[in-house]
């Protein structure tokens, strides 16, 4: 049987149930982070591109963009669908750092800033990272399986890996 | 009101000559360093949000080798130069004469041709728009890379995502002549910042 395959896009989250799978494609700077409820079976993905709402010159911010305001954003839809706050985990992968340049750029290294920022949110919520897949110099596309909690992570030079 | 709202159609075709100018340069380019014919299509301008820019590419997943550079000066932006692994690996050949090359062994020589290649063909587009334009544009040392499109593309859309959803992008797809492959076409990305603008419509007086 084929589970059906929720899609997340890039500055987007969404939430699903066992038996489906969230899946969120290349990952570079970015970060996926998973926050699920094993009890509940049920999980939430957020592809994260920046690591601060308050940066932000955009006056109509898109909340699935940011580590703060989507990791707020998720607990809080994962709430409304029936999960427990205490029960809730996190997976995470991605802040790589796909270019390597000599300049003092700063937006160069967003995905050491994306990965810090997504790790003190989750921090805020109280919600304990059972593993991390972060750093180095790939992309990865990542599916977590609801029914199992387990997060496959797939890289172009390091094949398929799960965490 | 961003920065989009604020560009008109009149606008939008001046960034589309921009593109025409900066890749017929490149694409010259190209075929002198190749030997052969290299054909260019007219370049697009869109104005697309992060998902439809990968699906330019093939998709998010979809592995491709690009050059890299950043721009600043008079008209911060990224540029791309982004090909299939099958197209990068027929123009080592072509270049190289080593028809061995795979990226499936990184050879020094053979990655150190591409992102030569990368560098004049970056360095012909941006000087034909410079020299338009009158604009000081200052690129950096190109950066090749092969991964997935989403994780390459993104790199370039950190600057402006901080503002807007959308990206501004001018696209250039060059046709490769003696590549029976036709689906391995390359692309020319340009991606000015938000702020890059307007200057570049003060340089060539069209503000208005």
């Amino acid at each position: 049987m084929n589970a059906t395959v929720v899609k997340v896009g890039i500055a987007d989250l969404k939430v699903a149930k066992s038996p489906e799978l969230l899946r969120t494609s290349g990952l570079g700077s970015c970060v996926g982070v998973v926050i699920y409820d094993l009890s509940s079976k049920i999980a939430g993905l957020a592809h994260i591109m920046l690591p601060s709402s308050e940066l932000s010159k955009d006056k109509n911010q898109n909340q699935m963009k940011y580590a703060d305001t989507a990791i707020d954003l998720l607990v809080q839809l994962l709430i409304d669908q029936g999960a427990k706050t205490y029960a809730m985990k996190s997976k995470l992968a991605g802040g790589a750092q796909m270019f390597t340049f000599t300049s003092s750029n700063d937006t160069l290294r967003v995905g050491k800033r994306n990965t810090e920022a997504v790790l003190k949110r989750l921090e805020k919520h109280r919600i304990p990272v059972i593993a991390k897949d972060v750093g180095g110099n790939s992309g990865r596309t990542i599916e977590f399986n609801t029914d199992t909690g387990m997060l496959k992570i797939k890289t172009v030079n390091q094949g398929i890996g799960e965490i | 009101m961003t920065y989009i709202d604020q560009l008109s159609n009149y606008h939008l075709d001046v960034l589309k000559e921009i593109g025409n100018i900066g890749s017929g340069n490149a694409t010259t380019s190209l075929s002198k360093l190749l030997n052969r014919r290299v054909e260019m299509k007219v370049p697009s301008v869109r104005l697309l949000d992060f998902n439809e820019m990968m699906d330019i590419v093939g998709g998010a997943e979809e592995i491709v080798v690009s050059i890299f550079l950043r721009l600043s000066g008079d008209f911060p932006g990224n540029m791309f130069f982004v090909l299939s692994p099958t197209q990068a690996e027929s123009f080592v050949h072509k270049i190289t004469g080593d028809v061995q090359f795979s990226f499936d062994d990184l050879d020094e020589i053979g990655l150190s041709a591409i992102q030569e290649l990368g560098n004049i063909l970056a360095g012909s587009y941006l000087s034909a728009l410079s020299d338009f334009t009158k604009l000081a544009i200052h690129p950096s040392v190109p950066s090749l890379t092969m991964d997935m499109a989403g994780a390459v593309l993104t790199q370039g859309l950190i600057e402006l995502s901080q503002e807007s959803d959308y990206a501004i992008i001018i696209d250039t797809i060059i046709k490769d002549h003696d590549s029976n492959h036709d689906s391995t076409n390359g692309h020319f990305f340009l991606l000015p910042d938000p702020g890059a603008f307007s200057k570049l419509f003060d340089a060539l007086g069209v503000s208005e």
